[in-house]
């Protein structure tokens, strides 16, 4: 309801400016004879912003210290000497009782009278607040409208005003990305450390057993965090991933881009590209139903003990969950190589593959290489075909036939189930993504640099 | 030189004037015709092209000269949807020949782009790269001479000779378009096709690229298109022009320039179409 009120004031507001300046300023432009050097609708814009971003302010200043002051209000409502006789646990319990009858949600068991006297009170200060709030911003709104409108003249830039408004805007959507990952890094930072009071880092990054024991009692029932062969489970099945994506992608973009006939491309780029629209966790199943029993037949065949939920298997379909990314990726960067050169080189008499081979990939190569690590990283992310596949089994074997567990899947298990944040054994899971995120980084990184040294030398 | 004349097709007569002292004729066109799809772009072109000189094609946009030039040495293959029919002969062996060797064939017939088009790599790679897919050197030395002989031929090398290996995308406009001089020499071919070489450079690079061509003559058949007909009158010794996909005269440069038989000749070079 109330910010219904407060949206539809902003509205009427908004239109009443905009109509000010528009009007105003072909009224100035008229009366004086001379040329506006905006056209009216900028004038209008011009007032409404005007307008807008006090009132606005000040909304958004009662929006972030709006609840910290009730809350005040609603601790100063509790009468002292009852005060004195509760803990600060109690009176931080007490405060958010008086919160919950004021707003009309209700609370267990009757209210005491003091609460349900503060309580009222409380209401009735968050509506007198409310109120001022309102009445601020319009007052401040209306004020700041007659003040824009009285400085219209014909000679106001009010074009090149709202321009630089505008590109401000633009500048703050683009700050609200950066600060996002700038909160997921510092909360899942926070968490980390507070992960780290319980267990030594050097324990965590160095250690080779994972062995979280699932115990919230006791002090010596902590169990081991060693981080080694969850790593070397994810770099194992992304590296079997990526023997497998790498090839078949890159050879997939190869006929796309340079010997597929027109026709046969529009057919089969989007079929590929239908691989990359199944759910991961379909490719789960389809790893555990069907390529895990297949894996393990052919191993029998062979003689070879494979497990049907290994490493290999994970690794293979995770392989085919991401030859999309690369096929496609890679088809597109191979189709940007200007036809001039493939015909230099053709002139000269190359065969087709040779062109492709000495000039067409080199010249593509920072691409290429940029797509490979955006693949590297979505095959170290992946987490449902791993969950399935890949046995969950945290322990450090070098055989991919073997089950192994992946940073990701330790997350999921860490945090399914009863996790009260307070112990390590779901703390950890904070820890991991930030290992996790910082390997991501230091392959985006890793890409980047690789671009840019390819880049100097071909352009 | 005479014997084509009897050859043109009935709906369309090219004027020729025969030359003289033109050098014996290796190259020659017999009633080309270049399709698009369903879109006729070239009609029944027949030319000989004498070796060791320049003939040039011009005319005004879209009439084919660079089609054609394409067809000598089988770019079109390379267009989806091109059909050619007729023939080309060198040396009396038909280009369009079912056991030709396209890759071989471009290897005798090298070509030169309107833009400068040097590979990503270095100056050095870049004109050894014909000559190592065709193995034509058997020794690292041996590669280096011809790289060397080819920038020289170009008159390229004592600008580049201490930079060898640094990237050939990074020199000049005019340089670059040497360097693919260069690399088309580099791997020996008789007839060297230019398709508009100096549409991209300014004045002084055009200059010096013509004086190229004018050394060049000695050694390879070279065939230019040119947008510029003070470029044709500067560097060729035969002269055909195009217009709406066909051959309306050819001839020695100095009489088309001159004395042009046909009316569209003249009023193209004079101006007044194109």
């Amino acid at each position: 309801m109330n910010s219904f009120v407060i949206a539809a004031m902003l509205l009427v507001l908004l239109g009443l400016a905009y109509q000010t300046g528009w009007s105003r300023s072909r009224a100035v432009a008229q009366s004086s004879g001379q040329r506006l050097h905006s056209r009216p609708i900028y004038h209008g814009v011009w007032v409404a912003l005007w307008v807008v971003i006090p009132a606005a302010l000040i909304m958004g200043l009662w929006a972030l210290f709006g609840p910290g002051v009730a809350d005040q209000f609603a601790r100063s409502q509790i009468p002292a000497e009852i005060a004195a006789g509760l803990e600060p646990g109690q009176i931080v319990n007490a405060v958010s009782r008086i919160k919950a009858i004021a707003s009309g949600f209700g609370i267990i068991g009757e209210p005491q009278p003091f609460e349900a006297e503060a309580a009222r009170a409380l209401s009735q200060f968050q509506l007198y607040g409310f109120l001022i709030v309102i009445l601020a911003a319009a007052i401040i709104g209306i004020g700041a409208l007659l003040y824009a409108r009285g400085r219209i003249v014909p000679g106001l830039r009010a074009r090149n005003q709202v321009e630089r408004v505008i590109t401000l805007l633009l500048l703050a959507c683009s700050g609200v990305a950066i600060l996002t990952t700038v909160g997921i890094v510092a909360s899942l930072l926070v968490e980390a450390i507070r992960f780290f009071t319980f267990i030594n880092p050097l324990d965590f990054f160095f250690g080779t057993v994972w062995n979280p024991r699932f115990s919230t009692t006791g002090t010596g029932a902590e169990g081991d965090y060693g981080l080694i062969p969850l790593l070397w489970g994810t770099i194992m099945v992304a590296t079997i991933a990526m023997l497998f994506a790498v090839p078949v992608g890159l050879m997939a973009a190869i006929y796309l881009s340079q010997y597929a006939h027109p026709r046969v491309r529009n057919v089969v780029k989007p079929l590929i590209e239908i691989l990359a629209g199944i759910p991961t966790i379909v490719y789960g199943f389809f790893a555990l139903v069907t390529v895990g029993p297949f894996l393990s037949g052919l191993g029998a065949t062979v003689g070879l003990d494979i497990r049907a939920t290994s490493a290999a298997t994970a690794g293979l379909v995770m392989g085919i969950m991401i030859i999309p990314f690369i096929s496609s990726l890679s088809d597109d960067i191979l189709r940007q190589v200007p036809q001039s050169l493939r015909d230099g080189s053709l002139g000269l008499g190359a065969t087709q593959s040779e062109t492709i081979r000495r000039v067409i990939l080199p010249a593509a190569l920072p691409g290429i290489v940029g797509a490979f690590l955006l693949a590297v990283s979505r095959a170290i992310g992946e987490t449902m075909i791993v969950v399935l596949a890949a046995g969950n089994s945290p322990v450090l074997r070098f055989n991919p036939f073997e089950p192994t567990s992946t940073v990701t899947v330790t997350i999921v298990n860490q945090l399914t189930g009863d996790s009260d944040f307070a112990g390590p054994q779901s703390l950890v899971a904070f820890a991991l993504g930030l290992t996790l995120f910082v390997l991501t980084l230091i392959l985006n990184v890793a890409a980047l640099t690789i671009v840019r040294r390819f880049r100097e030398q071909y352009d | 030189m005479s014997a084509t004349e009897t050859q043109a097709s009935p709906v369309h007569q090219t004027v020729r004037t025969p030359d003289p002292n033109a050098h014996p004729a290796r190259l020659k066109a017999d009633a080309v015709s270049v399709f698009y799809g369903e879109k006729q772009a070239l009609f029944d072109v027949s030319i000989d092209l004498p070796e060791k000189s320049v003939s040039a094609f011009i005319g005004p946009s879209g009439c084919g000269k660079s089609t054609f030039l394409r067809c000598i040495n089988r770019m079109n293959d390379t267009i989806e949807g091109a059909r050619v029919a007729g023939k080309i002969t060198l040396d009396d062996h038909n280009l369009y020949d079912q056991s030709l060797d396209v890759v071989e064939l471009r290897a005798r017939i090298g070509m030169v782009f309107q833009k400068p088009n040097p590979f990503p790599k270095s100056i050095f790679e870049n004109v050894a790269y014909g000559p190592k897919i065709h193995g034509l050197a058997r020794s690292k030395a041996d590669l280096e001479e011809i790289v060397i002989t080819s920038l020289q031929k170009a008159g390229l090398f004592e600008e580049v000779k201490d930079r060898l290996h640094q990237p050939g995308t990074g020199l000049s406009g005019g340089q670059q378009q040497r360097l693919c001089i260069a690399r088309a020499i580099a791997v020996g071919p008789e007839v060297i096709l230019m398709d508009e070489p100096c549409s991209a450079l300014d004045p002084i690079a055009t200059a010096i690229i013509e004086e190229l061509i004018d050394e060049l003559r000695s050694n390879y058949t070279i065939i230019i298109v040119t947008h510029s007909m003070q470029q044709a009158a500067r560097v060729s010794q035969k002269t055909a022009f195009f217009h709406l996909g066909k051959l309306i005269e050819e001839g020695p440069t100095e009489e088309i320039f001159t004395n042009p038989r046909e009316k569209r000749t003249q009023d193209y070079i004079t101006g007044r179409i194109g």
